[in-house]
This record gives C-alpha cells, structure tokens and sequence, in this order.
C-alpha cells in the first residue's frame, strides 16, 4: 500500500486523526503541540494521532494529499479541516467544537 | 542560506497579488505572516492558506520550517483596523 493509500485508509476508517510530529502526551513541535492541546480543550480524547515522525513515508506523502506543505494537520471524518493556525481560529470562533462531537 | 523575513515577504508577493503583507521572525526557519489579498474573497480559510502555500511553493518545503499564518480580505482587514 502507497503512503496515499495508507492515509487515505487511516482517514476515513477514523472520523478525528491528527497527524502531528511526536504524541499528544510529548510533542516534538510547538504547533503539533498547539493542535493536540486544542484537541483536548474541546473536549475529544479518543482521536487517533499519527506521529509522522516515525513514518517517512507518510510525513511526505501527508504534504500532497491535501496540498498542504505543513504537520500538524487535522482530518474530520476523512475531510481536511486545516493545520494549527486555522484549528485555533476555528476553536477562538466555536466552528472546530462545532464539527467535533458530532465526529468523536 | 539563511532566509530573512524581507524574502519571504518578497516571495509572498511575487506569487500572490496583495494588498499588504507583514512578515516577522528572525530565526530564518519560523516565520509569522499577515496577508490581506483580494484573492481570498469568496475562498475558506484552507483555500486562502494554500495560495500562499502555492505562492511559496519549494521554499515551503525546503527552507521554511513553520509559517504561521494569517490571511484577511480586503474586507476582513479593514475591520479589523477599525
């Protein structure tokens, strides 16, 4: 399986993932670690987080799947919903709860 | 080559037609930017991200590490100037 469709699978088999460098619990980035964090604050425990630190293959392959250059990136049943500028601009405004407990 | 925050507005503008663009961070890898491009009007936050992503391109993935960004509208921008 290419890293397209290995993401493409991890996506839509999981409605909240988050590919991140490092783990929720140790971040090894101040924006993946941003994302986690806001993850938590609205509420979501049971999302599947990818460190893409330990996957080559998909640390690259996740920058073309939604054309998107930069981790972290959040996936809402198995649509891109942005990196941690935009999921902090939609947690600030209440959209990102919103969309979460309806896929969590 | 370490790039200054003055390029990575250079490039920013070269690529994307904008009204105005700010660009801090002195590191040469992290980057905060502020672009107000009439090219946002009617495209989502992922959208407007992604032109300036385009505008970037390479660099994107070689030379900038982060880029944290946020993009206005004409519209939006003068709002928030108000």
């Amino acid at each position: 399986m290419d890293a397209q469709e290995k993401i493409r699978a991890q996506v839509t088999a999981n409605p909240v993932v988050l590919y991140m460098k490092g783990t929720p619990q140790f971040p090894q980035c101040g924006f993946s670690s941003v994302a986690a964090q806001i993850l938590k604050a609205c509420g979501v425990n049971n999302y599947v987080s990818v460190d893409v630190l330990s996957d080559p293959e998909v640390r690259e392959g996740i920058k073309t799947y939604a054309n998107w250059p930069t981790i972290p990136q959040l996936y809402i049943n198995g649509e891109f919903v942005g990196g941690a500028d935009i999921m902090r601009e939609m947690y600030q405004n209440g959209e990102l709860q919103k969309m979460l407990p309806k896929a969590a | 080559m370490m790039l200054s925050a003055r390029q990575v507005q250079e490039y920013i503008q070269q690529g994307l037609a904008c009204d105005h663009v700010e660009v801090h961070g002195e590191d040469g890898q992290h980057f905060e930017a502020v672009v107000v491009s009439a090219e946002f009007v009617g495209k989502n936050m992922v959208q407007q991200h992604q032109l300036v992503y385009r505008a970037l391109g390479d660099r994107m993935r070689q030379e900038i590490h982060a880029l944290s960004l946020r993009t206005y509208t004409p519209e939006a921008w003068a709002s928030v100037n108000d």
